[in-house]
């Protein structure tokens, strides 16, 4: 009788147990669906006149949107100080997170804390700061340097004059200095190249082709030069055109990836360009932030670095859908609003 | 000199009075010159004076139309904005495949408003040309970025092979943009020299109410000065975009603005108005050039070289305030 008593018991523990399993209440949708639903996500980039701005803003956008939440964007145009007024604001409309390019390493620190400390978690892209919010998510830009070097000195090859060129951005941002600090991790590896000179750009095209010109004109055999950005790199291959060189001094560059930067690949304007991967960079954006909301984490208890991975892609790597565009994405935007 | 005295006073006496600022700008320049020559290798070479001079040629027409406003005792702030905005949108029309003599056409039509309208805030509504004029390029760079421009950069159409080619240009060896430099250069020595409204310039920069009294179209010229101020600045746009295939309108946030104005005043022609000429603007233009030329030979970071600049500016502003020191004329007409 026991025994039967048992199995009964043991068939019911069975039964009731099943019952679950057959209309299974999966807490994934609504726990999803909670973290983001009526709640806002605010990018503030350097600038939205960048392509970096335009390719976040469109595909952490779309993500966030999907996700049920509301995105929006500030547009700070190249001013720290308006930047700045964009974050105060934000901190007072209470979103559930910024997402932040920072401009410098220190301007925004002081802010960055005090969004956390009003329950906002705080994203850094692109340019690293002092201050370690909830997460970076970009470059590393020693890498960068590092890739961009290796492109010079393949691109020169063995039997070249392995005289290099740089045209640096500045002495205070750390895109710059961390580049500068990657080309020298590999010329230590390569001491058969040297480095003739090093000007500073200050991120100006006109000032690049200057100063390039300069270079070119005191170091004619010089076999690469590393610029340490796309839109300073136009400058430094007029330089390059203007003394008759194409194709006899090898440039790389690092941009954004967009359509523009395979067009200058395509047309020999550059020969390498180490691309940011923008649509997979604002998808671990993204990630990370539907991630925090369902994590129960508050703002600062966790720090978390994401590096993008970067490759250096050559006019021989060229394909279709190698470089995103701002054209489709807007075009998709539209459709999408239909 | 009681107001009104220079009525007659030929515009000529205050140039003279002036050559000694210019020979100080030009001595150092030769002082910088021979010194690069002597310990910088390369410098002296024919193709390196050529890097310089083209280096700097940008530079000097764009200080060429703010000298000629600030002969006039004016000066226009909008020139960088215009240049950025007005060449961008006529790539961006080349973009929406309008022909080269259109898009050209229509971007010109435009300078020239934007041009009126500054000489008309100016001269007609009598805003201080500083405040009028810092409005205007924040005006025409907002209105551009925001409803006419995507993004900052706005590149060449691949079909504009021609324009492109411009970029390359050379005779004799030497670019075209030193042409174009010393064309422009030659033009508005002419115009100053030898035209009425040039003449004009002069005296209403030396004593605007006098110019007035003597029966001068004093607005009607303030108005032409930002014109061929603005004008300047789209020919120089021009020539920059065919030189990099494309025009970043970020440059509106750059120094080129301070440097014109400093290549201006390191020359010698007066904030106050009324004095010294093309002359001036090449001097300064030059010093400029070799300093930039021989910094970036030397490697000096960008920080230093913006210190070494200003430095040499304040130098030249105090070397005025001693060689010209304020008269009671100036005191009571006050500077811009």
């Amino acid at each position: 009788m026991a025994k039967w008593k048992t199995l009964a018991a043991a068939a019911g523990v069975l039964i009731l147990g099943a019952v679950p399993a057959l209309g299974r209440e999966d807490p994934g949708p609504a726990a999803y669906k909670q973290a983001l639903d009526g709640k806002t996500v605010i990018l503030v980039p350097m600038a939205m006149g960048e392509d970096l701005a335009q390719g976040w803003a469109h595909y952490i956008g779309t993500a966030v949107k999907e996700a049920g939440g509301k995105f929006e964007v500030r547009d700070p145009n190249w001013n720290t100080e308006a930047g700045a007024q964009a974050i105060t604001d934000a901190i007072g409309s209470k979103p559930a997170a910024i997402v932040v390019q920072t401009p410098d390493l220190q301007s925004y620190s002081k802010l960055y804390k005090r969004a956390q400390q009003a329950g906002i978690f705080v994203i850094q892209v692109d340019n690293p700061s002092n201050y370690a919010s909830d997460a970076f998510v970009g470059s590393n830009w020693e890498t960068l340097g590092e890739l961009e070097t290796k492109a010079v000195i393949a691109g020169c090859g063995p039997n070249s004059s392995k005289k290099i060129g740089l045209i640096q951005g500045d002495q205070v941002n750390a895109s710059s200095l961390d580049q500068y600090k990657g080309v020298q991790n590999v010329l230590k590896d390569h001491p058969d190249f040297q480095i003739v000179a090093a000007p500073d750009s200050n991120w100006d095209a006109t000032t690049a082709r200057n100063v390039a010109a300069t270079l070119i004109q005191q170091h004619p055999d010089v076999c690469g030069i590393v610029d340490f950005w796309d839109q300073t790199a136009q400058g430094t291959a007029a330089a390059i055109r203007a003394a008759g060189k194409t194709g006899k001094i090898f440039l790389a560059t690092t941009g954004g990836g967009e359509a523009a930067d395979c067009k200058l690949l395509e047309s020999g304007t550059i020969d390498a360009l180490v691309a940011t991967d923008v649509p997979n960079q604002s998808r671990d954006v993204s990630t990370l932030i539907k991630f925090l909301l369902q994590s129960g984490l508050k703002p600062g208890d966790a720090k978390t670095w994401l590096y993008t991975p970067e490759k250096i892609t050559t006019k021989a790597d060229l394909k279709p859908g190698t470089c995103w565009s701002i054209e489709e994405n807007k075009a998709a935007e539209a459709a999408a609003a239909k | 000199m009681p107001s009104g005295g220079s009525l007659t006073q030929d515009p000529c006496m205050n140039i003279r009075s002036h050559i000694r600022q210019e020979t100080v700008v030009l001595l150092l320049a030769v002082a910088i010159f021979i010194a690069s020559s002597i310990f910088l290798n390369g410098f002296i070479e024919a193709s390196n004076i050529v890097t310089l001079v083209r280096g700097v040629a940008l530079l000097g027409i764009l200080a060429i139309g703010m000298g000629i406003v600030v002969i006039g005792r004016g000066i226009d702030l909008s020139v960088v904005s215009i240049l950025a905005i007005s060449v961008a949108c006529m790539l961006q029309l080349l973009n929406m495949s309008y022909s080269l003599p259109s898009a050209l056409a229509i971007t010109l039509a435009g300078v020239i408003v934007m041009g009126g309208i500054n000489g008309f805030l100016v001269a007609y509504a009598e805003v201080p040309a500083i405040f009028a004029t810092l409005a205007s390029g924040t005006f025409v760079y907002g209105i551009g970025r925001s409803q006419w421009l995507s993004g900052d950069v706005v590149y060449m159409p691949d079909n504009q092979t021609g324009f492109m080619a411009m970029g390359e240009l050379k005779f004799l060896g030497i670019p075209a943009e030193i042409y174009f430099f010393l064309g422009i250069a030659f033009l508005a020595f002419l115009a100053l020299r030898f035209t009425r409204p040039g003449r004009f310039i002069y005296f209403m920069g030396d004593n605007f109410a006098a110019a007035r009294n003597m029966g001068i179209p004093v607005r009607p010229v303030i108005v032409l000065q930002y014109i061929v101020s603005a004008l300047i600045a789209f020919v120089a746009g021009v020539i920059m975009a065919a030189s990099l295939h494309s025009m970043n309108t970020r440059i509106v946030n750059s120094t080129l603005l301070y440097d014109i104005i400093l290549v201006v005043v390191i020359g010698g022609i007066g904030l106050s108005g009324g004095k010294g000429g093309i002359r001036n603007v090449i001097v300064g233009t030059l010093l400029i050039g070799i300093l930039l030329n021989a910094m970036t030979i030397l490697d000096i970071p960008d920080l230093y070289q913006k210190l070494i600049k200003a430095s040499f500016l304040l130098v030249a502003l105090i070397a005025d305030g001693f060689i010209n020191p304020r008269d009671e004329q100036t005191d009571q007409a006050g500077d811009i």
